[in-house]
This record gives structure tokens, C-alpha cells and sequence, in this order.
């Protein structure tokens, strides 16, 4: 049935509107911006910071154009001097209460506060009242928590809740004694969160941010000593050009290999050399589990999904692949295969991943992802405990180092990857974006089960650019079904599912909404975009897929890097040693998660 | 405040008999049958009224009871229980000092008595001293003007009164929760 059609005016102009639509909503159709912060187009209604106010005629009072609905002969007024200083009132109270801290704050250049007090002529401060005081939530390794810098938006709140299913954060208290926390005020590492991020992207100030990692990053560089090793996700490539007024969508492989020599790395790896180990590992690990159970196999790359299901579903940990994910791949390769032949003492090596992720942060200092090096042979020093990745830093992070080096990343050559681990498929380049690494699976294990090569490298069928896929794959004789899910939310429909004892085969998760490429390490959007955009998301992903799509080299177990290390180094895959530095384990975590 | 204490296993049956055991069977069945309801986070708000109706405050242990075993996520639960002025997250002390902070009783100077009392006591509104003896409450009106300022407390009235009584009149029911101790 079609909606029944509105009549109203606004600003004097006659437009006509489907029932329902809010008076925000009606004022884009005519090319009208309302100012706003708490709104998000993609979470629920909340209307709390009345920014975006309006004069409806025959109404006492502005109301929020977010919220309200237009009815049937409506006049509404966006425009005039009493309702753009109601407005500019509104942001300098919540300007009264927040820190004048601009010039060294975090989100510096990129505020939504910022940007609005700008815009609504905010050129001075007139109320000076009280002010908030709240400790620094410093105790996870991936979330930062400023309450202070907090307007009260809830969006961290909706994001965690509607996207994530977590519903980690609430306000507590009320009045001006209400913060957003999670329950009992606790910190962030005694909590249900599973650190993906997503408050840093969709916070319009800086109550929440990433943990800082490039400090100790500087100073390894800056030491003759260490040898300096640096691995870049493949999402990185397709979001750093962003940063430097790229447009969105462009991929800067060559640009952002040069930027990192540069910057002064001794060795410039690719994770998606790791992301191509993965899936010859998950390949033969699903071949064992299709003969052997349990099935579906979960695959298990974002350390935000594992800690959601350590958290949320424990029971189903046996189903999450054991296969370290491509970063810690790589790390470990680089500290035992790499060190060994290059004749480097492993804790000679300072090892950064950036990653379009901060759960990664995480994930490079949880116990299982340590090394133990015996004493060296020359009996000098004992041996040690070493994480496998020393560092990791979010794309954001890099594109503030390239620039705080004096950088000209628009002007730079480009250049290559360092061999060997380096060396990668398309098929690891797609890993950064919903169903890659079901497709890069679905290459590999279509070759292994029928021993025949693949008759087509492309499934498309699995992109879940909506959030949910399910679907069946032809692949020899098996009939393999298979689910892709990307924001959590997506993720428990799978599970439960799964729980309920629908028969599926494989299932990749990725905690954050569209992939890593939507990862809450990315850059903040350009104008005209907004956090959890799908346009965004399929601009990022575009460009991985024309790297992809621009390689000879697409499948996973033809990269000549990733035989050479295991015929030099590891033996077969799932081999006992492949076993021991390519697998890892998980065990489930507390506060159990209430789903 | 410290996260209570139910979630710390992954077992959802030794999850439901912590659960149940801090509340209580007559708590934890009430909770059942709301979860069957069809909107079980409506009922909430009447769950956080029967818990703190027979604890006297809501714990954490108390509120995450509830979110596991209503299936109310636990930030929910304590946002909601921290909103309402009603609902006390700490245990209230022995003795309830109102002090009339009213008309008649501010312009006699009860802010001074008030602020005198709080720093004896070393806390702020609406908190219960360290030994669990008092707690220190804000009422408007107690309708005894004649006798501002005012405080009462439990039921005693004790009228007139100035900010260099405080200690003597604090001393005199410290000697009474010192009695009323068991050895």
C-alpha cells in the first residue's frame, strides 16, 4: 500500500512528503541542513541535544526536527534570528560544560562540537558555570573513556546496543550528574565491552578515543638497536588516501609502503601475507572439521567477534576457527621464520601492525599471543616473554605520524612490499571487507575438496553489504551452506541459529558494521559522509576489490611466499609446528555478556 | 563501586543458582513470571521495587541478579536503578538524619548545619557515614517552623539548632548504636 501523501510548507515552500517522514527528513528533500549531533541517521531517535530545533507555527514552543513528524498542513519555520540564537545558546551550554582543552584534544580538526559551534557563530564564551569533573577510563587496552568530554548525545549508547547487541554503555545517574559508563560505573576492562571501537566512531567529541600506541612505535624507530618491522591490514590501503584529501574509495598501496620507509622502518610486511596463511590453514582445518566436526566452523580474524564470543556465547567457542588471525600471522612469522633467516635476534624486533581496528590492541596483549624465546646460544641474557606484535596502531594513528614527520604522502612514489612476507593474493586484500574471507575460503577449499582448479574466483553471493547473508555453495559434491554476518546484531541472528541446530557448514563474522573497513580504527569521515554510511562502506570496499580484481596472483595457495615458508620453515599445513605457531585458543571471559 | 558477582561463569544453570540464591525464592519467582510476560524489561521497574523493598538498597550483586535472570542487559539495570531518586545503591545507615532545609529553616541558617554535619561525618548528601551509623538526608518541611533550624533524627526532633551542637547531638546517638551493638 502507498503512504498517504503530507502537505506542508517550510521556510514558505510547498512540499509534499510521505506520511511519517520527520521534518529533518522533509527539510533535505529542499536542499535544507539542519544543524544537529545527536542524530544519526542509522540509530534510534533520541532527540536529547535539541540542536536541531525549528518553529512550527501555532506551537509555543521549537521543536526537534529530528523527532517530529510532519502533519497535514504544517507550516514550519527553520530560519530566523531568534531560532539560530536558540540554537547557538543550546551548543554554548554544552560548550559551558566541557573542556576548553580544542587545540590538544584528540579529535582536534575532526569534532562535531567543533564544527557546530563554528558554524552557529559561537565566537565567545557567555555562560561559565559548573563544570563536570570525572577520572580518565584508562583500564582497557583498546577504548579510552573522557567522560568529561561527554554531551550526552547517547549515541555511544545506541551504537552498542542497536549495531553491536553488546549494550555495554548507559547513562547512570541524572541531571548534571549523569555519565555514560558501563553498568555499576565500572571501567571498560571489567565490562561486557568487547573494545570494537564503534563509540570512537560515532562520538561526536572525544569521550571516546583510541588507546595511544605510536609513542613507543617513535622510540623504537628512533633506536639503532631494534629493527623496526611494520605490517599493514589490507583496509588500511583503501582508507588512508582519506586522510590526505583522497577521494574516498582510492586505494594508496604504493603511497602508504613509501610513507612507512619513510617514517623509518627497517621492513614493511603486508597482513594480507598473514590473511593468505589463514586460509590455507582454515581451508585444511575446515577439511578436518567436514570429516571430523564440530561444524559450522566460525572463522575467527576480528578480535572483537572473539571477545563478543567469549563474553556472549562461550558454548559456542568450539565452532570458532583456531587459526591466529593474518596480523598475529605475520608477527609470528616475522619473529621466528624471518628472524631466523635473516640472522636477527627476535627480541631485536620491535613488530607495529596497523590495523583498521583498536579490539587489535587487544588482541596483541592477550597471554596466547606471546612468545617464548629461550636464552640465546651465546649464553648472554636469559630468555624471555615477547609479544608477537609489539604495537598496533589504527589508521588514524599512522595518517597523524605520517603528517607529524612532514610527509608529502600526495607527492610520494610508490612502493613495494618487502619480500617475504609481504608477497600477497587478491585474495587477502579482500579480507578487509564483508564475505572476503568466506570468498578467499571458498577459493581455496573449492581447489582442495575437488582437486580440480576453481571454476570461478568471484562469490559474490556472499558480500554481505546488508549485514546478513545466508546461502549454499555448490563445491564438488558437498552442497556447502554458508552465513556472513557483519555488526553484531547480524551476528547473534547466526548464532542463535547455530544454537538451534540449523546445519550450516561455514560462518564468518566480523564485529564491525561492513568489515574491518569499517573498523573503529578508521579514518573519521569526510564531509558528506557519516559513520556506518553504507556509501562509505562500499567505497572502501570498491577499492579493495579493484586491487583483487587487478592481481595475477588471486588464491591463496598459489603465493609463492606462503609455500616458500612452509617448505623452508613449517612443513605442511596443519604440521605440528603449524599447529604450535600458527593456532591459538580461547577461553571464555567475564562478565558474561546478557544477549 | 565494585561489578557484582553472578557473571563470572559461563554456565548458564550455575549463572541462574547464584542468581537466585541473592535474591531469594520469592524475588526470583516474581522475576520468572515476568520474564514470561511478553515484555519482560517493562516489568523492571516493579522487580528493582520488590528487591530494594526486601534489601533495603540494590547491591551490585543484586542488580546483576536481576539483568541475568530478567535477561535485562546490566548497564539497563544499573542506569535505570542510579535514575531514579528512589532507588538507593547503598546500604542506608542506622540512624536517618533529615535536616529541613525548608523556608523558615534555610533563612535560620540549616545550610551551616548542614555543612557542619557533613564534615563530621566526612560525607556528602544522600551518603551514609564510613561506620554505617548515619545517614544524612535533605527534607523540605517538617512543619515544625516555630522551631527552626530543624533535624530530625529517626523520629526525634532536635530544634534551634546551631552548627556547634552538631558534634555533641552526633555523639549522643553513637552512644546509643555503641549500646544497641553486640559485643
Amino acid at each position: 500500500m502507498r503512504k498517504k501523501k503530507i502537505n506542508l510548507t517550510i521556510d514558505g515552500n510547498a512540499v509534499t512528503v510521505p506520511e511519517g517522514t520527520t521534518i529533518m527528513e522533509a527539510c533535505e528533500g529542499l536542499g535544507i541542513n539542519i544543524p544537529r549531533l545527536c542524530y544519526h541517521p542509522d540509530l534510534s531517535l533520541m532527540g536529547s541535544c535539541r540542536v536541531c530545533i525549528v518553529e512550527v507555527k501555532g506551537m509555543g514552543f521549537y521543536m526537534t526536527s529530528c523527532s517530529q513528524k510532519v502533519w497535514e498542513g504544517m507550516e514550519v519555520q527553520t530560519n530566523s534570528p531568534d531560532i539560530r540564537q536558540a540554537r547557538r545558546d543550546i551548543v554554548e551550554l554544552l560548550l559551558d560544560n566541557h573542556p576548553k582543552d580544542c587545540q590538544t584534544c584528540e579529535r582536534d580538526g575532526h569534532c562535531e562540537l567543533q564544527n557546530l559551534a563554528y558554524a552557529m557563530g559561537v565566537r565567545a564564551r557567555h555562560f561559565e558555570g559548573k563544570r563536570k569533573r570525572f577520572p580518565i577510563d584508562l583500564s582497557s587496552h583498546s577504548v579510552v573513556r573522557d567522560s568529561e568530554k561527554c554531551v550526552l548525545c547517547g549515541r555511544c549508547v545506541r551504537v552498542c546496543a542497536e549495531i553491536q547487541g553488546v549494550h555495554n554503555l548507559s547513562q547512570h545517574g541524572r541531571g548534571f550528574n549523569t555519565v555514560v559508563a558501563p553498568a555499576h560505573m565500572a571501567n571498560m576492562d571489567e565490562s561486557v565491552c568487547i573494545q570494537c571501537g564503534q563509540c570512537i566512531n560515532v562520538c561526536p567529541t572525544a569521550a571516546f578515543v583510541e588507546k595511544r600506541s605510536a609513542g613507543g612505535v617513535w622510540d623504537a624507530i628512533a633506536d639503532p638497536e631494534m629493527h623496526v618491522v611494520v605490517q599493514t591490514a589490507p583496509s588500511i590501503r583503501a582508507a588512508i588516501g582519506e586522510g590526505f584529501g583522497l577521494p574516498l574509495g582510492t586505494p594508496a598501496v604504493g603511497k602508504m609502503v613509501t610513507a612507512l620507509r619513510r617514517l623509518g622502518f627497517d621492513a614493511v610486511f603486508d597482513t594480507d601475507f598473514g590473511a593468505d596463511m589463514t586460509i590455507v590453514e582454515e581451508a585444511h582445518e575446515f577439511l578436518t572439521r567436514l570429516k571430523e566436526g564440530p561444524l559450522p566452523m566460525i572463522t575467527s580474524c576480528s578480535p572483537g567477534w572473539i571477545s563478543f564470543l567469549e563474553k556472549f556465547y562461550p558454548e559456542l567457542i568450539p565452532h570458532a576457527s583456531t587459526c591466529r588471525s593474518p596480523m598475529s600471522m605475520v608477527s609470528v612469522l616475522t619473529k621466528t621464520y624471518y628472524a631466523q633467516k635473516k640472522g636477527i635476534d627476535p627480541r631485536k624486533i620491535y613488530m607495529v601492525a596497523v590495523m583498521p581496528c583498536v579490539a587489535k590492541k587487544y588482541e596483541a596483549r592477550r597471554p596466547e599471543h606471546y612468545l617464548d624465546l629461550p636464552s640465546p646460544a651465546s649464553g648472554e641474557g636469559q630468555g624471555v616473554r615477547v609479544p608477537l606484535t609489539d604495537a598496533v596502531l589504527t589508521t588514524r594513528e599512522l595518517i597523524w605520524m605520517i603528517k607529524c614527520y612532514g610527509i608529502d604522502f600526495l607527492k610520494l612514489p610508490d612502493g613495494d612490499f618487502d619480500a617475504p612476507l609481504g608477497l600477497a593474493s587478491g585474495a587477502g586484500d579482500i579480507f578487509g571487507t564483508t564475505g572476503g574471507v568466506m570468498e578467499a575460503t571458498l577459493r581455496a577449499a573449492s581447489e582442495l575438496v575437488t582437486g580440480k582448479p576453481a571454476d570461478r574466483l568471484e562469490f559474490t553471493e556472499v558480500r554481505a553489504v546488508e549485514g546478513l547473508r545466508e546461502t549454499y555453495v555448490a563445491i564438488g559434491e558437498h552442497n556447502i551452506r554458508v552465513g556472513v554476518a557483519n555488526g553484531l546484531t547480524n551476528a547473534k541472528i547466526l548464532l542463535d541459529k547455530v544454537k538451534a541446530g540449523e546445519p550450516f557448514h561455514v560462518i564468518e563474522v566480523m564485529a564491525c558494521p561492513g568489515g574491518c573497513i569499517g573498523g573503529g580504527g578508521q579514518p573519521y569521515p569526510q564531509e558528506g559522509y557519516h559513520v556506518l554510511d553504507p556509501e562509505l562502506l562500499r567505497k572502501r570496499a570498491s577499492a579493495l576489490y579493484s586491487i583483487d580484481a587487478g592481481k595475477k596472483l588471486r588464491k591463496s595457495y598459489e603465493n609463492p611466499a606462503v609455500e616458500e615458508v612452509y617448505e623452508a620453515f613449517l612443513g605442511s599445513p596443519g604440521s605440528p609446528k603449524a599447529h604450535e605457531l600458527l593456532h591459538t585458543h580461547y577461553t571464555p571471559k567475564f562478565p558474561r555478556g546478557i544477549r | 563501586m565494585n561489578p557484582g558477582t553472578c557473571a563470572t561463569t559461563d554456565h548458564w544453570e550455575h549463572v541462574q543458582a547464584i542468581s537466585r540464591e541473592a535474591l531469594g525464592e520469592p524475588l526470583w519467582r516474581f522475576i520468572e513470571e515476568c520474564r514470561a510476560a511478553e515484555h519482560p524489561e517493562s516489568h523492571l521497574i516493579s522487580v528493582l521495587h520488590k528487591v530494594q523493598s526486601q534489601y533495603g538498597h540494590l547491591s551490585p550483586t543484586h542488580l546483576d541478579a536481576v539483568a541475568q535472570l530478567l535477561g535485562v542487559p546490566a548497564a539497563k539495570v544499573a542506569g535505570v536503578a542510579s535514575f531514579y531518586h528512589f532507588f538507593r545503591l547503598a546500604p542506608r545507615g542506622k540512624f536517618i538524619i533529615n535536616v529541613c532545609m525548608g523556608t523558615a529553616c534555610y533563612v535560620k541558617g540549616a545550610d551551616r548545619v548542614a555543612m557542619r554535619l557533613m564534615d563530621e561525618l566526612g560525607i556528602a548528601w544522600g551518603e551514609t557515614s564510613k561506620d554505617g551509623v548515619f545517614t544524612v538526608e535533605q527534607a523540605r518541611c517538617l512543619g515544625t517552623c516555630g522551631l527552626a533550624p530543624v533535624l530530625m533524627i529517626d523520629n526525634e526532633m532536635h530544634g534551634q539548632v546551631t552548627p556547634d551542637q552538631v558534634p555533641a547531638i552526633l555523639e549522643k546517638y553513637l552512644k546509643k548504636a555503641r549500646a544497641q551493638a553486640p559485643a
